[in-house]
C-alpha cells in the first residue's frame, strides 16, 4: 500500500528526510549524516529510519547538491565539443569579463580543453537561412577524435542555432549514431536562445554533469527498487519544480541550484499558511546567508547564474543572492582599525575556534558562544562533547579585542554586530533590487543559524516579524514534499511586435505546452491542476535589458488560441509602466525571447499536522545568563518543540531543539502560532 | 568633531557603500544604452561638501571613474560659487572633458545633499551616453584636431534649480544627439539614481544623525590614508623609472613617449610623469584630471584592498607636466583618452616591477580597439555597429595571465556575437583565441583574440577603427617577455591591407563579401621563461595556444620531453 511521500534533502553535512503519511496526515523527520562520496547510503539510512516496507512508499523527490558539487569541483566528465567553424574558443573566452574588479590577477580553465573543442564546417545566419549546410562527415570524423581522446560526453555548439537549429540537429542525430552512451547535448536542445556564450556554456555543462548525474540517480533508483520501491523518483529543479529522474539525467543541468531551491519553497508555503504573503527567506549556514524573497506567496525566478567564474548555466532559477556570512565566517581588524567579517571562512570543517578542530581565528559561532547565546554543553549536531569557550574567548581577544582597544566581550558583541549588519544589507537590496520595501516583509529564517540573528534582522532593517518554522533544519527536506512539477522553456523570437507572425509564435506555444503537457502525464504522480503560463521578453528598440511580459493565453481542449499584438501591446505596456513608472512615447516595441512554463499541482498537505500537541504550559527547562549589549541577562531556556500553542514567552530566552538555537532577545518576544512557528516581534505585539 | 567608535563605523562603511551600489543599480536598470546597461560605463558616489574628494563610491561602476568623479564635483563647486551659490534641489549637468576628464561621451550630473538646510555631501551620477553629436557616431573620432569634431560640448550648467527641471536645457541636448530616445532614456535613469540617493541619505542620516555620518565620514577619510601609508611602508625606499609610446596620435605617425618615474619615500609616494610627449594635435591628449585619476586607478589595482575614498591618495603626489598630452588644454581633442590613460597604467606597473615584482602583474593588452561598422541598409536605415574588443592580461607571480580579459580601467563585458549578427549586417567568420600572442615567461600573459568580421548587406559598408599597440607591444615583467602587437588588416579586392597608421583608420570602404580581421595583443609574461614548468609548455603547444616554433624559441626544446 503506497501512502508515503518523501522529500530528502542532501547537504554538505547532513542528509534530511521527511515523510508525509497522506493516510493519515501526519509527519515525521530524520536527520543523518551524509555519506560520501556516494550519498546514496546516508539517503537510504535515512528513510529506513522511518519506513520499514520501502513498497509503502509512493514518491520519493530528492533536492541534490549532487550537480553544484560537481561543477564546484570540477569533477564532471571529460567532455568534447563540436562546433561552428571559427567557434572553438568561446567557451574560454566568456563575455571578456575577469574574475575580479581590482587587481588584475587571475586565469581561467574550461572546463573543456582547447584539444577537444573541434569545429566543423557550417554557418547558419542570425535571420535563420542557412549559409553552409554541416559537413556530416567532418562530424563523424570530429566525434571519432573525440571518444579516442577519451571523452564521455559531448555536445553541439553551433552559431545562431536557436534561429534555425537545423544543423544542430543533423548533427546530433549523427552524433548520437557514433556515441556509445546517451551523454549528448545539442545547444538547441538545451536552450534555444539568443547569446552563444550562455547557449554554449550552458550546454557544454550539461554534458559535462550527464555521466556523473546519471550515474549518481541511476544508482539511487537501483538501491531504492532493490529495496522494494515501486514509486516514483523525483528530482528538484533549480526553478523550485521537480522533475522526474529521466528528465535530471538529460538536463542535469537543472539541478546546479536544486538544493536551496527547495528550501525557499518550503518557507514560501509555511509563511502563506501562516498568514504571511510577502517573505524575505535567511538561510545562514557555515560560509554564507543566503536571501531570497516572496512576494505575494511568489518566489522570484532569475534567468541564469554563475556557479563560478565563467561557469554560466542560463535556466530559470529560484533567485538567492548570497554573501559571505555565514556562522564560520572570521572576524578580523585591519590595518586601517576596522573590523571586518569574511569573506574567509572556517566553513564547518575545520569550523569555529570552539570546536577544537585546528582553526584559531574568531568566527561568527564563537562570538555567538562567548556571549552564551549557544550552549557549550550541548553543541547542535550532536558530533563534539563539548565547546572550548576559553579558546573562542582568546581568540577573539588575539585578533578583534587587542588590535581594536575593545574587552573580550566588547569585541564579541562587535562581532555579531558587524555580522548583523552586513546581513541586514543583503535583506535591504533584495528588497530593492525588486522595487519592494523590505518593511512590509516578514523575515524567516531557516537553517541550522539563522534563527541566532532574527531578532537583530528585526532590529537592523524595521521588518516588524520574523516567523521560525518549527522545523526550520528541515526546510528543505519538506520542500521535496511541496514542490510542483514544473517544465520550463524558451525560444527566442527576435521580432518587432509590428512585424509579428502570431501564428508562429502561437506555434512555438503549442510545441512548449505539449511537451510539458507530456511529461505530466509521463508521470505516476497525481496533478491537483495544472497551470501553463507565458512570458515575452519585451524592450523597446535600443535597450538591451528587457521586462518579463506575462501573457494571458487561452486553450481549448489543449490547443492554444493565438495572441494578436494588440494584445501583446497592452501587455508590455503595463508591465513597462509597472517597472519604469512610464512609457517611452514612439517607443518601436520589440519581442525577444518567449518563455513558457507548465506546472502539474501537486497535492498539499496541511501543516497543521505538524502542529504542537503539547497542553503543559511552558515552562524553562534551564536558566542561562546570556550577554546582550552590556550586560549579563538571566535568560530562560525553553525546549521549543514542547510549548503548546498560543505561548507567549518574553525575551530574554533561548528556545532549543536539536537542530536549532532561536533566540528572543530583550525588548522581543515569541509567540508560539497555531502551526507551531514561532512568531518574534516586539514585546506587546507589533505596532 | 564627534568620535566614532569601530563598530559604528564598520556599519556606516557598509551602509554608504551600499547607497552607492544602489544607485549604480537604479540606472544599469533603467538605461536605454547598452554602453551603460551592459558594459556598466557608469558610476555613482558621495562626494565632500566642501573639497569634492571622493568619499564613497559604488562597487559595480567603471574603474577610471573612482578617481575622475571628484573633478566633477569640484567643477561644479567652481562654478556655483561664481553662479552667485547652490540651493537645495539645485542639479549641474555637463559633459566637458577638459573640466571633468575623461571624454565628452560621458554625461555628469551633480547635486547637492542639503540636512537640516546645511549642505552636507554632494551626489553624482556619471554615465557613457551612445552619441553626442560630432563627426563620428559614438564619437571615436580618431582624425579630430579639436573638441568640436568629437562632440557638442556642454559646461556644468543647472539642469535643475530648487528641483524644478528646465527643459530648455533637455531640449539642446536632444537636438545635438543622433539618439534622442536613447539620450533622454540614459538621463533620465541618472536622474533617478540620484533622487534615490537622496533619499537613502535622509533615511541614513535619521538613523544615526548627521553628526555622526559626518564623523564617520572623516574618520573613513584618515583611515584609507593610514591604510595606504602602511602598505607603502612595507615596500623599498627608491625610484624607479619606466617608458613606453603611443604609436602615433591619428595624424602623425609618430610615436607618443609616456614617462613615469616612481619613487617611495618611507610612508609617501610620487608618480612623476615629467618626459612624457607634449599636447599633440591628435585625440590621445587628456586632461589632468583624468590623469590623476588614472593614478589613483593604477594605484587601485596594486592595492586591490585599499578603500575607493580619496584619502588613498593623500600620501601621493602626483606630478604632471605643464604643456604635455597629459594636461591637454581646452580644445584640444580627447575622445581617445582611454588609449592614453591604459599606456600610463601600463608604465606606473612596469615602474612598480621593479620596486616590488610580486605586488604588480604583468602589462594587459592596453588598447579598447573601438570598432564601428556603419552603413545603409538596403530600405535606406542607417546602422552602425560600435563594440570594443578584448585582449590578453599580464602574467602574475601566481599564474598566467587571462585570456581574453577586459580591459584594466573598465569592467565591461562584450557584446555577444550572436546579439551583434541578430542586429547589424555582419557575420563573424572568427571569434576566437590569437595563438602565440601571449608574452612568454614562467607564467605567460593571456592569449588575445582574433575577430574576423564580414559585411553581408549588399550596400557594403565603412569600418572605423580607433586602436593602439600597433607599433609597440604590452610589456613583460621581471624578465618576462613582452606580448604581441595589435594587428588590424581590411580586405581590398582580393587581398589584405593594412592602415598607415597601425591601428587608427577612417572611412575604411568594404563590399558586400569583404571583412576586416582584428588581431588583438596578448599580455606580457612574469617572471624568466626559464622557469617555465615544461609541462605548462607543452600543454600550451598541444592546445595550440603557442606553436611548436615558438615554444622551441621561447624555451629551448627540453619541453618535448613531457606530456601534460
Amino acid at each position: 500500500m503506497s501512502k508515503h511521500i518523501i522529500g530528502v534533502d542532501v547537504g554538505g553535512t547532513f542528509t534530511d528526510v521527511f515523510v508525509l503519511n497522506e493516510e493519515t496526515g501526519t509527519a515525521s523527520v530524520a536527520k543523518v549524516p551524509t555519506t560520501r562520496p556516494d550519498q546514496s547510503g546516508g539517503f537510504l539510512d535515512g528513510i529506513r529510519r522511518e519506513i520499514q516496507d520501502l513498497s509503502e512508499i509512493s514518491v520519493v523527490v530528492h533536492g541534490t547538491t549532487a550537480g553544484t558539487n560537481a561543477l564546484l569541483e570540477r569533477k564532471g566528465a571529460k567532455t568534447g565539443v563540436i562546433c561552428t567553424e571559427g567557434l572553438r574558443d568561446v567557451l574560454e573566452m566568456r563575455r571578456r569579463d575577469r574574475p575580479r574588479t581590482w587587481g588584475l590577477r587571475g586565469d581561467f580553465e574550461p572546463i573543456v580543453d582547447r584539444r577537444n573543442r573541434l569545429e566543423v564546417p557550417e554557418r547558419t545566419l542570425a535571420d535563420g537561412s542557412i549559409r553552409s549546410e554541416v559537413d556530416l562527415n567532418a562530424v563523424r570524423s570530429a566525434a571519432e577524435q573525440l571518444l579516442e581522446d577519451g571523452c564521455e560526453a559531448a555536445a553541439i555548439l553551433f552559431a545562431n542555432a536557436y534561429a534555425n537549429p537545423a544543423n544542430e540537429a543533423a548533427a546530433v542525430a549523427v552524433l548520437r549514431d557514433i556515441w556509445p552512451n546517451a551523454h549528448v547535448s545539442a545547444s538547441h536542445e538545451i536552450l534555444p536562445e539568443i547569446r552563444e556564450f550562455e547557449r554554449f556554456s550552458t550546454t557544454a555543462l550539461n554534458a559535462y554533469l550527464q555521466p556523473e548525474i546519471s550515474g549518481y540517480l541511476g544508482r539511487l533508483e537501483t538501491a531504492l527498487r532493490s529495496d522494494g520501491f515501486e514509486g516514483e523518483l523525483m528530482i528538484v529543479q533549480s526553478n523550485g519544480g521537480v522533475m522526474a529522474v529521466d528528465t535530471a539525467c538529460k538536463m542535469p543541468v537543472r539541478t546546479a541550484l536544486s538544493g536551496p531551491a527547495a528550501g525557499v519553497i518550503a518557507a514560501g508555503y509555511i509563511a502563506g499558511s501562516a498568514g504571511f504573503e510577502n517573505i524575505i527567506t535567511g538561510d545562514m549556514g557555515g560560509t554564507s546567508f543566503d536571501v531570497s524573497l516572496i512576494h505575494e506567496g511568489q518566489s522570484i525566478l532569475s534567468p541564469q547564474t554563475s556557479i563560478d567564474f565563467g561557469m554560466v548555466v542560463r535556466t530559470p532559477m529560484i533567485e538567492i543572492t548570497t554573501i559571505g556570512a555565514g556562522g564560520g565566517s572570521i572576524a578580523w581588524a585591519d590595518k586601517g582599525g576596522l573590523l571586518n567579517i569574511g569573506p574567509e571562512s572556517a566553513g564547518s570543517h575545520p569550523g569555529p575556534v570552539a570546536y577544537g578542530l585546528g582553526n584559531d581565528r574568531p568566527t561568527v559561532t564563537d562570538a555567538n558562544i562567548v556571549l552564551g547565546r549557544i550552549d557549550p554543553e550541548n553543541p547542535i549536531g550532536g558530533k563534539l562533547d563539548r565547546l572550548d569557550v576559553e579558546a573562542a574567548s582568546k581568540a577573539i581577544d588575539i585578533h578583534v579585542g587587542t588590535p581594536l582597544g575593545l574587552s573580550t566581550l566588547e569585541a564579541a558583541e562587535a562581532i555579531l554586530t558587524v555580522a548583523n549588519s552586513r546581513m541586514a544589507g543583503a535583506i535591504r537590496l533584495v528588497g530593492i533590487e525588486r522595487g519592494f520595501d523590505p518593511k512590509r516583509f516578514a523575515f524567516m529564517p531557516f537553517g541550522g543559524g539563522g534563527a541566532l540573528h532574527a531578532g537583530a534582522m528585526l532590529i537592523e532593517t524595521g521588518i516588524e516579524r520574523a516567523i521560525v518554522p518549527r522545523y526550520p533544519g528541515v526546510t528543505s527536506a519538506m520542500g521535496c514534499v511541496i514542490a510542483d512539477m514544473r517544465q520550463d522553456f524558451v525560444q527566442t523570437i527576435n521580432t518587432l511586435v509590428s512585424t509579428l507572425d502570431e501564428v508562429t509564435l502561437a506555434a512555438f506555444m503549442q510545441s512548449h505546452v505539449d511537451q510539458g503537457i507530456a511529461l505530466l502525464e509521463a508521470s505516476k504522480t497525481k496533478f491537483d491542476s495544472r497551470e501553463l503560463s507565458f512570458e515575452l521578453d519585451m524592450a523597446y528598440i535600443g535597450q538591451t535589458h528587457t521586462v518579463p511580459v506575462l501573457i494571458q493565453i487561452e486553450t481549448v481542449d489543449g490547443k492554444v488560441i493565438p495572441p494578436n499584438k494588440l494584445q501583446v501591446e497592452a501587455a508590455f505596456d503595463a508591465a513597462y509602466r509597472a517597472t519604469f513608472g512610464r512609457l517611452l512615447n514612439n517607443g518601436v516595441r520589440r519581442i525577444l525571447n518567449l518563455r513558457s512554463a507548465v506546472t502539474g499541482k501537486r497535492p498539499k498537505f496541511d501543516l497543521a499536522t505538524l502542529a504542537p500537541t503539547s497542553k503543559t504550559a511552558a515552562k524553562p527547562i534551564a536558566m542561562r545568563k546570556v550577554h546582550f549589549g552590556t550586560d549579563w541577562h538571566d535568560t530562560a531556556i525553553y525546549d521549543r518543540l514542547g510549548l503548546p500553542i498560543n505561548t507567549l514567552i518574553k525575551g530574554p530566552a533561548i528556545l532549543t531543539q536539536p537542530d536549532t538555537t532561536v533566540l528572543i532577545e530583550p525588548n522581543l518576544q515569541g509567540r508560539v502560532d497555531s502551526f507551531g512557528n514561532t512568531i518574534i516581534e516586539k514585546q506587546g505585539g507589533a505596532s | 568633531m564627534t568620535e566614532i567608535d569601530p563598530i559604528t563605523l564598520s556599519v556606516l562603511a557598509g551602509r554608504m557603500e551600499q547607497i552607492a551600489d544602489e544607485m549604480d543599480a537604479t540606472l544599469f536598470r533603467a538605461a536605454f544604452n547598452p554602453i551603460i546597461a551592459e558594459a556598466h560605463d557608469a558610476s555613482h558616489g558621495l562626494y565632500h561638501a566642501a573639497t569634492g574628494d571622493t568619499l564613497v563610491q559604488g562597487k559595480s561602476g567603471l574603474p577610471i571613474f573612482v578617481g575622475v568623479m571628484s573633478f566633477a564635483v569640484q567643477a561644479v563647486i567652481e562654478k556655483a560659487a561664481k553662479d552667485g551659490g547652490l540651493a537645495d534641489g539645485d542639479i549641474y549637468i555637463f559633459n566637458d572633458a577638459h573640466i571633468g576628464g575623461t571624454h565628452l561621451s560621458d554625461m555628469r550630473l551633480v547635486r547637492p545633499y542639503y540636512r537640516d538646510g546645511k549642505l552636507f555631501c554632494y551626489l553624482a551620477s556619471v554615465g557613457h551616453w551612445h552619441d553626442v553629436g560630432g563627426a563620428v557616431p559614438g564619437n571615436y573620432n580618431p582624425a579630430a584636431t579639436d573638441v568640436f569634431q568629437e562632440a557638442f560640448v556642454l559646461p556644468p550648467v543647472k539642469l535643475a534649480r530648487g528641483g524644478e527641471v528646465n527643459q530648455d536645457i533637455i531640449d539642446i541636448l536632444l537636438r545635438n544627439t543622433r539618439l534622442p530616445q536613447s539620450a533622454l532614456g540614459d538621463l533620465n535613469g541618472q536622474l533617478g539614481a540620484l533622487d534615490l540617493g537622496i533619499k537613502r541619505m535622509d533615511e541614513l542620516l535619521d538613523d544615526y544623525g548627521a553628526e555622526t555620518v559626518s564623523a564617520a565620514l572623516d574618520a573613513l577619510g584618515h583611515r584609507a590614508e593610514s591604510l595606504m601609508r602602511s602598505e607603502l611602508q612595507e615596500l623599498p625606499d627608491g625610484r624607479w623609472e619606466a617608458e613606453d609610446f603611443l604609436d602615433n596620435d591619428g595624424i602623425t605617425d609618430k610615436p607618443l613617449p609616456i614617462k613615469v618615474a616612481l619613487e617611495i619615500a618611507n610612508d609617501k609616494m610620487t608618480l612623476d610623469f615629467t618626459g612624457s610627449a607634449a599636447q599633440c594635435a591628435g585625440p590621445v591628449n587628456i586632461a589632468l584630471p583624468t590623469s590623476v585619476a588614472t593614478a589613483y586607478v593604477a594605484v587601485k589595482h596594486i592595492f586591490p584592498a585599499l578603500p575607493a575614498n580619496a584619502g588613498v591618495m593623500r600620501p601621493i603626489n602626483v606630478i604632471v607636466p605643464e604643456g604635455s598630452m597629459l594636461s591637454a588644454k581646452f580644445p584640444a581633442p580627447t575622445g581617445g583618452y582611454t588609449e592614453t590613460i591604459l599606456r600610463m597604467i601600463d608604465v606606473v606597473f612596469s615602474a612598480f616591477a621593479k620596486a616590488a615584482p610580486t605586488r604588480v602583474v604583468a602589462n594587459a593588452y592596453g588598447t579598447i580597439n573601438a570598432l564601428s561598422i556603419a552603413g545603409k541598409r538596403s530600405n535606406g536605415q542607417p546602422w552602425v555597429m560600435f563594440s570594443f574588443y578584448g585582449g590578453g592580461h599580464g602574467g602574475s607571480v601566481e599564474t598566467d595571465g587571462l585570456n581574453h580579459g577586459n580591459a584594466p580601467i573598465s569592467t565591461a563585458t562584450i557584446p555577444p556575437m550572436e546579439i551583434l549578427e541578430a542586429a547589424y549586417p555582419v557575420m563573424f567568420r572568427t571569434w576566437g583565441l590569437r595563438p602565440d600572442s601571449a608574452g612568454h615567461g614562467a607564467h605567460r600573459g593571456g592569449v588575445g583574440a582574433v575577430y574576423e568580421i564580414e559585411v553581408l548587406e549588399e550596400n557594403g559598408a565603412e569600418a572605423f577603427l580607433f586602436g593602439e599597440r600597433g607599433r609597440f607591444a604590452p610589456k613583460g615583467i621581471a624578465d618576462g617577455a613582452d606580448g604581441a602587437m595589435n594587428l588590424f588588416a581590411y580586405q581590398q579586392d582580393d587581398s589584405w591591407m593594412t592602415p598607415p597608421l597601425a591601428s587608427k583608420m577612417r572611412g575604411i570602404k568594404l563590399r558586400q563579401g569583404q571583412a576586416v580581421r582584428l588581431e588583438t595583443p596578448g599580455g606580457g609574461g612574469y617572471g624568466p621563461q626559464a622557469e617555465r614548468a615544461r609541462e605548462a609548455i607543452a600543454r600550451d603547444v598541444q592546445r595550440g595556444l603557442v606553436s611548436e616554433k615558438a615554444a622551441d624559441q621561447a624555451y629551448g626544446t627540453a619541453w618535448r620531453e613531457v606530456t601534460s
